[in-house]
């Protein structure tokens, strides 16, 4: 491509001179981008260095999301840079029994309402976030439908959600 | 003399208010005709497509696509595409890239025509909005042409496209953007972008600066109206958008300042000249016979792993981050749309600004309900 200016593996390098004591693994993603591994106590400095490191710039979020893999919660985080014109995804595993993880609203603010998504539909908390409602489902709702456990609920308020199976 | 004491009142905006675009209620916190803050309540057109992908093979989830986004539905099936694509190692055919460029961009002048007629009929100015819609009904006639459907396209597969296009699609697919470039733009910008009401309805209001269009996550059409020049057509060419000579619009402060709602709204204008570039180019380099799909196994698998993919929509930026495990469906599927944070900027912007410049906020950030829900 014409913008890869730095090819991944010097961005590897980079990046492991910076942040060598916090990344676990680095791995490429089928489309040449960056996936570093890393624990989760270090996400807030890792993705301060990553924002604000005068040769790194990374400080475009263009994504957030949860994932539920049955023994553990993963956040990921995807990033880019105007600077180096490269994307970089930052995941991070939590424990399954009660998951949470610090905010990086104090260095993205953009993240607010990904966060929140992500704590609606997975039921993931974020420490230290500054209006962790749910956002996209009612206040009532119980449970968390992205979850792999999730049991549909069969009825809201009077409201009958249990699909027939038989209606021929 | 009586003194009038400063008293709040809260508002209710919504669910169903002609200018929200969708089902979307605002809190609206208000003094008399200035407005406090506008808080945004989501989610009434929550439907659990992410929730839907895991149930079902990659395939069949191409019809939800079109449900991400009404009006740009065949962006939405292209992102989901070149994301299955990219993960699974397949390619689409030559001729398929040219077809899913055409259709493309011609779904991204639609969808901008509805942008800045609706914007217009928001602030009151009805016969734009009908001279617009005018026009997208050619777009909505082509589009039934080529796929059969005029708002929920299904149009792009896994692996190519569904139809090659019909005798005399090309034809009337020029003569579509010839007149748009040619003769409607003109007429518009005549009739309505430069009168001076609609500059003093939308100069100077809602100004977004390039850091926090960047803080707040703004993509697309909205950051570029900041000014920051960054298309992913040009920056990241996915798909064959390489092989096209266009030009990137960007806010540059025409009538107001810059990042103005004004700007957002003449980007859009620009951006319909741009496309249709594209599309005639498309058009002339457009191999005349060859294959549109590419044959995928069935059952149709992708081996376990992770990508993120975005593409440009209308609406900016719009990423799939799909994570397979291996199997038919796949493990997680998460949608960003570029609405879902154009929402995040309107409860700080609508601080301190008159009731009445809440509707041109919303209309210049062009949000989409159902792409916010999802």
């Amino acid at each position: 491509m014409r913008h890869n200016l730095m090819e991944t593996k010097k961005l590897i390098e980079l990046l492991g001179e910076k942040l060598s004591s916090f990344i676990v693994k680095a791995d490429k993603m089928p489309n040449n981008d960056l996936l570093i591994l890393i624990k989760k106590e270090s996400l807030l400095s890792v993705m301060d260095t990553l924002k604000n490191d005068l040769e790194l710039k990374f400080n475009v979020l263009m994504n957030h999301l949860g994932v539920d893999y049955t023994e553990s919660f993963a956040v990921i985080y995807n990033l880019y840079s105007f600077k180096l014109k490269k994307k970089v995804t930052v995941k991070a595993y939590m424990e399954h029994e009660n998951p949470e993880v610090d905010s990086i609203e104090s260095v993205f603010k953009g993240v607010n309402w990904f966060e929140r998504e992500t704590y609606d539909l997975l039921g993931i908390r974020f420490r230290g976030h500054s209006n962790l409602k749910r956002l996209l489902l009612p206040s009532d709702w119980e449970g968390h439908p992205l979850r792999k456990d999730y049991i549909y609920p069969e009825e809201y308020n009077g409201l009958i959600l249990k699909r027939e199976e038989n209606c021929k | 003399m009586t003194e009038f004491a400063l008293e709040e009142m809260i508002l209710n905006m919504g669910p169903h208010h002609p200018s929200t675009h969708g089902v979307l209620r605002f809190i609206v916190r208000t003094d008399g005709e200035m407005m406090l803050r506008a808080t945004p309540d989501v989610g009434f057109l929550h439907r659990g497509i992410e929730k839907i992908a895991e149930l079902m093979p990659y395939e069949s989830f191409m019809p939800y696509t079109d449900r991400i986004d009404y009006l740009s539905s065949l962006n939405c099936n292209l992102g989901y595409a070149l994301t299955v694509e990219r993960l699974a190692g397949i390619e689409a055919p030559e001729k398929a890239e040219y077809l899913r460029v055409i259709g493309a961009e011609l779904t991204r002048i639609g969808s901008h025509l509805i942008a800045v007629g609706a914007l217009l009929l928001d602030l009151g100015a009805v016969t734009p909005f009908v001279h617009a819609l005018r026009e997208r009904e050619t777009y909505n006639s082509l589009m039934e042409m080529l796929c059969g459907a005029r708002l929920t396209h299904h149009y792009v597969r896994i692996g190519g496209v569904a139809f090659d296009a019909p005798d005399g699609f090309i034809e009337k697919a020029l003569s579509f953007v010839n007149h748009l470039e040619y003769e409607f733009l003109d007429e518009f910008n005549k009739l309505i972008s430069f009168n001076s009401i609609l500059i003093k309805r939308l100069a100077n209001v809602g100004i977004i600066t390039p850091e926090k269009a960047l803080e707040f996550t703004l993509v697309g059409p909205n950051l570029r109206g900041s000014g920051i020049k960054f298309d992913l057509r040009k920056d990241e060419p996915y798909s064959i958008y390489d092989r096209f000579d266009f030009e990137i619009p960007s806010g540059s402060g025409k009538f107001g300042v810059q990042g103005d709602a004004y700007d957002r709204y003449w980007v859009r204008i620009e951006e319909i000249k741009q496309s249709c570039r594209i599309v005639r180019q498309a058009i002339n380099q457009m191999p005349e016979h060859g294959e549109i799909k590419t044959k995928i196994s069935k059952p149709f698998k992708i081996p376990a792993g992770e990508i993120y993919v975005r593409t440009e929509c209308p609406r900016g930026e719009l990423g799939f981050y799909l994570i397979s495990a291996g199997g038919k469906t796949p493990y997680r599927l998460k949608i960003r749309t570029g609405s879902f944070s154009a929402m995040t900027i309107i409860e700080e912007l609508s601080e301190g600004v008159m009731v009445a410049d809440l509707v041109a906020i919303i209309g210049s950030l062009d949000v989409v309900a159902p792409e916010i829900d999802r």
